[in-house]
């Protein structure tokens, strides 16, 4: 454990409180609220990674953007380390450098007109101001040793599209490192990879997590993953949390409602046939 | 320099075997922006920088820097070496001969180098009207279309005042008022004071172009890693989103200097053109006065305007090929008809065709 | 169900792109009366394109270059779909084969409403039948797949997702076909909406017989579902068996390795739908090493 996830009282924290936010919406002449987030709060800490789980629509990603700065919360605070992030130049620049975005899309979240090495180069430079070209290289190569990206000198020079899902993924992930980040924020990170490639990546995130003991806010619609890799699961329904807790309680002993029909929808091999047998049952009925 | 469309294997290790292959198979697999992906990989190579956005070489692209190229080599070396166009020591309206062979004019100017020199002043006028217009068109085309709000509003209104105002009747407005302006002297009557008036006002379709598609390309992933990883915006513009555009750009501008060439010598043809100088334009308008028609000295007003129809031409098949950069789908798809139906008539399918859905 | 209704035979499809991609090598499977049957699969593996193919819906440089496709109808009369031509096609097409396709929902025209859309297939495909007879079956088809009717007048942009799906669906059932061809229907909706147009679909399975050919890298929900399954890997099946089979006793890597890429929801933590892999410590807290 490095003293850089630790403050003077205790493990680094991010901390999501009393978050709204409302989109303004133009039909026409008329106009609506969306009310994405409606009052969300919730503590990352360093080290430990919460899962938020939810639909479309939830509000989950909104999340995502507010923390990663790309929106303006309506109100409620984001809290590094107990102080509120500022909204100005610097302030805004030193929270970047401990708060960084996996996207989820591989294939948009990279510009295809840059080399690999380019993407990480850019925020090594941005938050070490004064560094040297050797060392920049140097750190470039060392991130994509450890996001296992290698020969690690043909992959910088490489550009987006001659790289797989997979590996792109990758890239953004040691994108998010290179500041130096300390919560890393993954935006349904494999949602858009394919199904045998998933858990390499996911177990990456889980490696670096370990090894760099991160706060990791895992954003996904797949309760079995988000079970998996982490330890609280937070529900989210319309903008809501409707349940919290430990990652083992949340999917086997489930208090809200809404958390049973998800769980109940979610696809489970164990109930092999089961639905047939329901359908061919009320099939039958109907005919009586 | 280039090599054909149908290159094969890079290395082994790329997730596409060849990038034709890539884009046909992942056709039917993929999302919309995978599919982007891949079709921007056809276009492009392992190579550096800038040089994967080149056009590949087809027979349209060929064309057109062939004519465009003799033209500009026609217009650059030619002069120094003809005679002065505004020698009128030779004898008037004769048709084309082994001393003159273009012939001359009613005033006795040798009418191929009146064309050659002509043809160069053209060229710098379309060249920096094309670079006055694309530079404003930037400016208020992708500032607004990245910052959208109320810079986006102010930059909209005015390019939106430029481009309803009709543009040929703006120019002669200006060009005349400008020209009337005392103090200005041998200015006045210049190529390059009619280069900037053109530039100034035409810049406002490219400008809604390329707002456009800034707006697009802001809302791409990519644009908002480069912001959370704590770039400038005006950073974000350049290094992340106008590389994107560097082809869209190019096809503007190659744009710009087709409409400031075909201008000026609209210019021109009503005596507002740049009349201190010799160009295309004041040719034709020379041959108009000079009655060239009613003399039947085609040699006179021919070339001029084939000058100017050609250079037009090679400048559109550029685009169209710079158009295949940006799509290749349109490069392919010729392509890939033509070996499915190359393939069924070898026997190879089973299924004859089989309807699009 | 232990009639066929399709019998695939060395099929195989090739995209004449230079180098030639081989899509689809030499595939052989029989489709059941009445079954689901479950084509797994990742990207690139040729599902997609082998559904194309059945349909003879395959866009050039796309071509079948092998195989034969044989269509069990009803009737007892046997339909060489692969060489069928125009006006035969036609007739053949959505009337005995339909296909729900990969991203439906932007698969439904947005400028005409559902009632054009609807109109439109009986137009094709059977030009002699009256407005009114027209009207009533798409109320029909609608109620079928819990759409209300009213909305046959909403435009494709007024209807939810699933409801766009559902309209799909009832579009692909317009004709009562003997089989339906569904790639991905499922993968762009919520989970809660999709479990919802399963279910419809299973119990339009139940009351009106057809075969379902449910394409999908989802192998979870096509063990749920389907009664067999068949496992595509770069354009060949590399295992297929009931469901049954392949959950709880699979054959080959490519499977044992697919079933390991999704964790089990309920079982212990750190197990997989298969334990394939080692359990991994996903936290501090849990200790232990990867």
């Amino acid at each position: 454990m490095s003293a850089r996830d630790h403050t003077a009282a205790g493990p680094r924290t991010l901390e999501a409180r009393n978050l709204v936010k409302d989109f303004r919406l133009r039909n026409g002449l008329k106009f609506s609220t969306l009310h994405a987030v409606k009052d969300v709060s919730f503590t990352l800490q360093a080290g430990r990674t919460i899962a938020l789980v939810g639909e479309s629509g939830s509000g989950k990603s909104t999340i995502a953007r507010m923390l990663a700065r790309l929106e303006t919360p309506t109100s409620g605070q984001i809290l590094l380390d107990g102080t509120p992030a500022g909204s100005r130049g610097r302030e805004v620049a030193a929270y970047r450098g401990d708060v960084q975005m996996v996207f989820q899309d591989p294939f948009a979240s990279l510009n295809p007109f840059h080399s690999i090495a380019h993407h990480l180069e850019r925020p090594l430079r941005i938050h070490n101001p004064g560094i040297s070209s050797d060392e920049v290289r140097r750190r470039v190569l060392e991130l994509l040793d450890r996001v296992r990206l290698t020969p690690t000198d043909k992959m910088a020079q490489r550009r987006p599209h001659e790289l797989s899902g997979g590996q792109r993924q990758r890239v953004a992930i040691a994108r998010a490192l290179a500041p130096g980040a300390q919560f890393i924020i993954a935006d349904e990170p494999v949602s858009m990879l394919d199904v045998s490639i998933r858990l390499g990546v996911l177990n990456l995130l889980a490696q670096l997590q370990r090894e760099d003991h991160l706060g990791v806010l895992y954003i996904t619609h797949d309760l079995a993953t988000a079970r998996h890799f982490s330890d609280e699961i937070l529900v989210m329904y319309r903008g809501d949390i409707v349940e919290r807790g430990p990652a083992d309680t949340v999917i086997l002993d489930p208090q809200h409602d809404y958390t049973r029909t998800l769980l109940g929808a979610a696809p489970d091999p164990e109930r092999i046939g089961m639905l047939r047998d329901e359908v061919r049952a009320a099939v039958t009925k109907e005919n009586a | 320099m280039a090599e054909p469309t149908s290159d094969t294997i890079v290395e082994d290790e790329t997730p596409m075997a060849s990038p034709a292959t890539a884009e046909a198979v992942r056709a039917t697999e993929r999302s919309v922006a995978a599919e982007e992906a891949t079709t921007l990989a056809i276009a492009t190579r392992r190579l550096g920088g800038i040089r994967h956005l080149l056009p590949t070489w087809s027979g349209k692209l060929i064309a057109g820097v062939v004519i465009t190229g003799l033209i500009v080599l026609f217009g650059l070396l030619v002069p120094p070496f003809a005679q002065n166009p505004r020698d009128s020591d030779n004898p008037s309206l004769q048709p084309p001969s082994p001393e003159h062979l273009l012939g001359t004019t009613k005033l006795g100017y040798d009418v191929f180098s009146q064309l050659a020199h002509g043809t160069r002043e053209s060229l710098f006028v379309g060249l920096v009207a094309g670079f006055v217009a694309l530079f404003l068109a930037i400016v208020f085309g992708i500032l607004a279309g990245y910052f959208g709000g109320v810079a986006d509003e102010i930059l909209m209104l005015i390019t939106n005042i430029m481009l309803v105002i009709p543009g040929l009747p703006l120019v002669m407005v200006i060009a005349a008022y400008v020209q009337n302006a005392p103090g200005l002297g041998p200015l006045a009557r210049s190529s390059l004071l009619v280069a900037i008036i053109l530039g100034l006002t035409g810049w406002a379709g490219s400008a809604i172009v390329l707002r456009a598609q800034s707006r697009s390309l802001r809302t791409r992933e990519y644009v908002a890693a480069a912001r959370v990883a704590g770039e400038k915006p005006l950073r974000v513009i350049f290094v992340e989103i106008l590389p994107n555009l560097v082809p869209l750009i190019a096809a503007q501008l190659i744009f710009g200097i087709v409409f400031a060439v075909l201008g000026e010598a609209g210019l021109s043809y009503l005596g507002l053109g740049p009349t201190g100088s010799i160009t295309l334009g004041t040719m034709l308008n020379d041959a108009q006065t000079g009655q060239a028609v009613g003399s039947g000295a085609w040699w006179w007003f021919v070339p001029p305007g084939a000058m100017i129809a050609l250079l037009g031409a090679g400048l559109a098949l550029i685009n169209f090929a710079i158009d295949e950069v940006v799509n290749p789908k349109l490069r392919l798809a010729p392509k890939v008809a033509r070996s499915q139906r190359r393939a069924a008539r070898a026997g190879r399918g089973v299924a004859g065709g089989g309807a699009v859905a | 169900m232990t009639e066929a209704v399709l019998t695939v035979r060395d099929v195989s499809i090739e995209y004449e792109v230079d180098p030639p991609v081989k899509a689809v090598r030499e595939v052989s499977l029989t489709l059941h009366r009445g079954e689901i049957l479950g084509l797994a699969g990742e990207s690139g593996c040729g599902k997609s394109t082998l559904a194309y193919g059945i349909n003879r819906l395959l866009k050039p440089p796309a071509l079948m270059t092998a195989g034969g496709i044989v269509f069990h109808d009803r009737s007892g009369e046997d339909i060489d779909v692969v060489g069928l031509a125009d006006e035969e096609l036609r007739r053949f097409r959505w009337d005995k084969v339909s296909m729900v396709f990969q991203g439906a929902m932007n698969s439904l025209n947005p400028v005409i409403n559902v009632r054009a859309q609807l109109f439109d297939v009986f137009t094709t495909h059977r030009p002699g039948m009256s407005k009114r007879d027209k009207q009533r079956r798409s109320e029909e088809l609608l109620e079928l797949v819990g759409v209300d009717p009213k909305r046959l007048s909403s435009f494709p942009h007024e209807l939810s997702g699933g409801m766009r799906q559902r309209v799909m669906i009832a579009m692909a059932l317009a004709l009562d076909p003997q089989v339906m061809i569904m790639d991905e229907p499922t993968t762009a909706l919520d989970v809660v909406v999709q479990r919802g147009i399963i279910r419809e679909i299973m119990r339009l399975r139940e009351k009106l017989g057809f075969a379902v050919v449910f394409i999908t890298h989802d192998l979870p929900m096509l063990i749920e579902i389907s009664d067999r399954i068949a496992v595509m890997l770069q354009g060949e099946i590399v295992e297929s068996g009931t469901a049954a089979d392949i959950y709880r006793d699979p054959q080959h890597e490519y499977t044992k390795k697919l079933l390991s890429s999704f964790p089990s929801l309920r079982g212990d933590r750190g197990d997989f739908v298969r334990t394939g892999h080692q359990p991994i410590s996903a936290t501090p807290a849990q200790g232990g090493a990867a």
